[in-house]
């Protein structure tokens, strides 16, 4: 055969189509990728279940203990902190998302991922997916299993409540990414700058204490804390509750991340072509 | 199919100037195959991940396959391949999967996918290994697994950092006769980077010799050879009466004078162009002298000479340390070639 030419090419590209087409069908492949170590290994997501559940059998109890229902009026104290929980193992699973990369930085394989055609947002998007889908799981069952324990299921609510989760997840992924490659080959930084982060902004959400005993300047820090608005709005979502303008905060607050996360993330991976 | 125009590279690091590409002009037409050569830290990769949009220029200008690396990386990456000097593959994953993700990077259907992959295991004796992790493959297979997921989207243009290394000779021989049968049947154009000189001179149809960051040659290996180095003819002969008869004889006939050289009282030493085909008229001048030669060797030209006579170095040094038993003094010294990738 004679040598495929530049005009050759470009005929054929023809058929492909941009957009939102490639976008989903690029976060796809990226997604499967992840996540076929995750289904080749169920045991490892049995096993991350445990701690949430163990979180929520022997916090709960502890803050009805301390807090006797102050901050908290009415509802049952596990009603409260179970949509806490939940938030809490979204952030703690996709701040992870920027780990694997760590590893796959050392070997070629990122860079092989970087040459391919696939779009940065769907990288991005992908792999931050990955670390969502096990919560799906993780927190359907956990409200599952809450449910004889005295917490009322709104699962309808539920579930959108886990979409918004997806959405913020997706934008927290993406910062993780992105510092996972600013701290290219210093694994200890990625972490200890994870960790230094992740605890302030889940205890100035209000996910584990109410706020509302808090301090006032703890409070007004914790207004410019997204995750305030999603912890809010999953609370007033697990408690059945949709029209309330908690929730569209909440969602303000998940798309805000989503979006930013992903321009941080990408402008990150487009800056270390340098 | 590749154009550029003072291809520029400069790292900072540690407040560093490293200029690892400078000024590189190139034009590479559809159906090439063309292989960089040169030592450890020549900017070889670095040139190579500018082309491939993994790095940007920066300075200069360069289009690939019709696509401007600055200002179309996403159209680049979609039109070629790109096998990197690192294992691409995911090492938690099996063999078969990564074949098939890869695959799904370059959108292909599932089916698609499974056709290609099938094909690829056994031409790179990857057959019976689908199932294994890729961490359990030894160097070897690894490499081929590489060279297997490079070439999953079929690319008009593909490019291969040092795909060779760590493979034994029959796996390479058999991956050259591998890529160049799938360069036949797909029109494919080959760009890639070896330390190997025997394997650019026996692959490749154009051989680019780069060091420091410029290209210093470039050309075909014959004619590199050819501009650059001699082939070298060595008479021995029984006696030293017969040697210096010889010479004689040689210098008489002018032909041979300017690069005869009296290496021992016993040996004569002929550097020139075409060894091979001079030799006949050389023996045959001899015999006619009454000066036959006991013994004659004729060592061709490699491109280690032509880079030698570029240079002033010798590429079998500087890239020594590739080999891990090597602990030669040149290896400590040479240029550091550790890619940050
Ligand atoms: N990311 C980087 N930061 C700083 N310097 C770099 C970086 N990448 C490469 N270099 C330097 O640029 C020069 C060229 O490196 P390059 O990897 O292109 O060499 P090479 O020809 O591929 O060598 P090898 O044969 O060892 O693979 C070297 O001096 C190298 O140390
Ligand atoms: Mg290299």
């Amino acid at each position: 055969m004679i040598a495929r030419t530049v005009e050759d090419i470009a005929v054929a590209e023809k058929r492909h189509t941009g957009g939102l087409r490639r976008f989903t069908s690029d976060t796809r492949a990226v997604f499967k990728r992840e996540i076929m170590l995750v289904l080749r290994d169920p045991f490892s997501l049995i096993f991350s279940l445990l701690q949430p559940l163990v979180f929520l059998a022997l916090f709960a109890p502890l803050l009805a203990g301390t807090v006797g229902g102050g901050g908290i009026d009415g509802a049952s104290t596990r009603q409260w902190f179970l949509p806490g929980v939940v938030v809490m193992i979204c952030v703690f699973g996709t701040g992870m998302t920027g780990s694997n990369l760590q590893y796959e930085m050392q070997t070629g394989s990122y860079e092989r991922i970087l040459a391919s055609p696939l779009g940065r947002a769907s990288i991005l998007t992908g792999r931050a997916l990955k670390e969502f889908a096990p919560l799906v799981v993780q927190a359907l069952l956990i409200t599952l299993l809450a449910a004889p324990f005295g917490v009322t299921l709104h699962l309808a609510h539920v579930l959108v409540g886990i979409l918004v989760l997806g959405v913020f997840g997706i934008g927290l992924g993406a910062l993780s990414y992105a510092l996972a490659i600013a701290t290219r080959g210093k694994e200890w930084m990625f972490w200890a700058v994870q960790q230094s982060l992740t605890f302030p902004l889940l205890l100035l959400s209000g996910m584990m204490l109410p706020l509302e005993t808090g301090p006032t300047w703890m409070q007004t820090l914790a207004r410019f804390n997204p995750l305030t608005y999603i912890v809010s709005a999953e609370r007033e979502l697990f408690t059945g509750t949709f029209a309330s303008p908690t929730v569209l905060w909440g969602l303000v607050a998940a798309v805000a991340t989503c979006a930013g996360g992903l321009a941080t993330g990408i402008r990150t991976i487009r800056r270390s072509a340098r | 199919m590749i154009h550029t125009e003072g291809l520029s590279k400069t790292f900072t690091r540690k407040k560093q100037l490293v200029h690892a590409v400078k000024a590189v002009d190139l034009d590479i037409a559809p159906g090439e195959l063309v292989a960089f050569l040169g030592p450890n830290g020549a900017g070889k990769s670095t040139t190579l991940r500018m082309l491939t949009s993994l790095l940007r220029p920066s300075a200069g200008t360069a289009k690939v396959v019709g696509a401007d690396v600055r200002t179309e990386p996403a159209l680049v990456r979609r039109r070629i391949g790109y096998i990197g000097q690192g294992n691409g593959a995911g090492h938690n994953y099996r063999v078969i999967d990564e074949l098939h993700v890869q695959g799904s990077f370059y959108g292909l259907s599932p089916a698609v996918s499974r056709e290609r992959a099938d094909a690829l295991l056994p031409a790179l004796q990857l057959d019976g290994l689908e199932k294994r992790p890729v961490m359990s493959l030894s160097g070897g297979q690894r490499r081929r697994l590489d060279v297997a997921m490079g070439l999953m989207n079929h690319p008009a243009l593909l490019f291969l950092d040092e795909p060779s290394t760590g493979m034994d000779p029959q796996g390479r021989a058999n991956l050259w006769e591998h890529i160049t049968t799938m360069r036949e049947d797909l029109g494919m154009t080959l760009v890639l980077t070896t330390h190997y000189l025997e394997e650019a001179d026996d692959m490749a149809e154009r051989v680019i010799v780069i060091d420091h960051g410029t290209v210093i040659a470039d050309d075909s290996p014959e004619q590199l050879k050819l501009d650059h180095a001699d082939d070298v003819v060595t008479l021995s002969f029984h006696s030293s009466d017969e040697a210096e008869l010889a010479e004689q004889a040689l210098r008489t006939d002018g032909r041979h004078a300017d690069s005869l050289d009296v290496r021992t009282p016993e040996t004569l030493v002929i550097t020139t162009d075409h060894g091979a085909r001079k030799l006949p008229s050389i023996l045959y001048l001899l015999d006619a002298a009454g000066a036959p030669p006991a013994a004659a060797t004729i060592r061709e030209a490699t491109l280690d000479d032509v880079f030698l006579h570029l240079t002033g170095r010798s590429l079998r040094e500087s890239t020594e340390q590739d080999t891990p038993a090597s602990g030669s003094p040149t290896a400590a010294n040479a240029t550091n070639g550790v890619d940050a990738a």
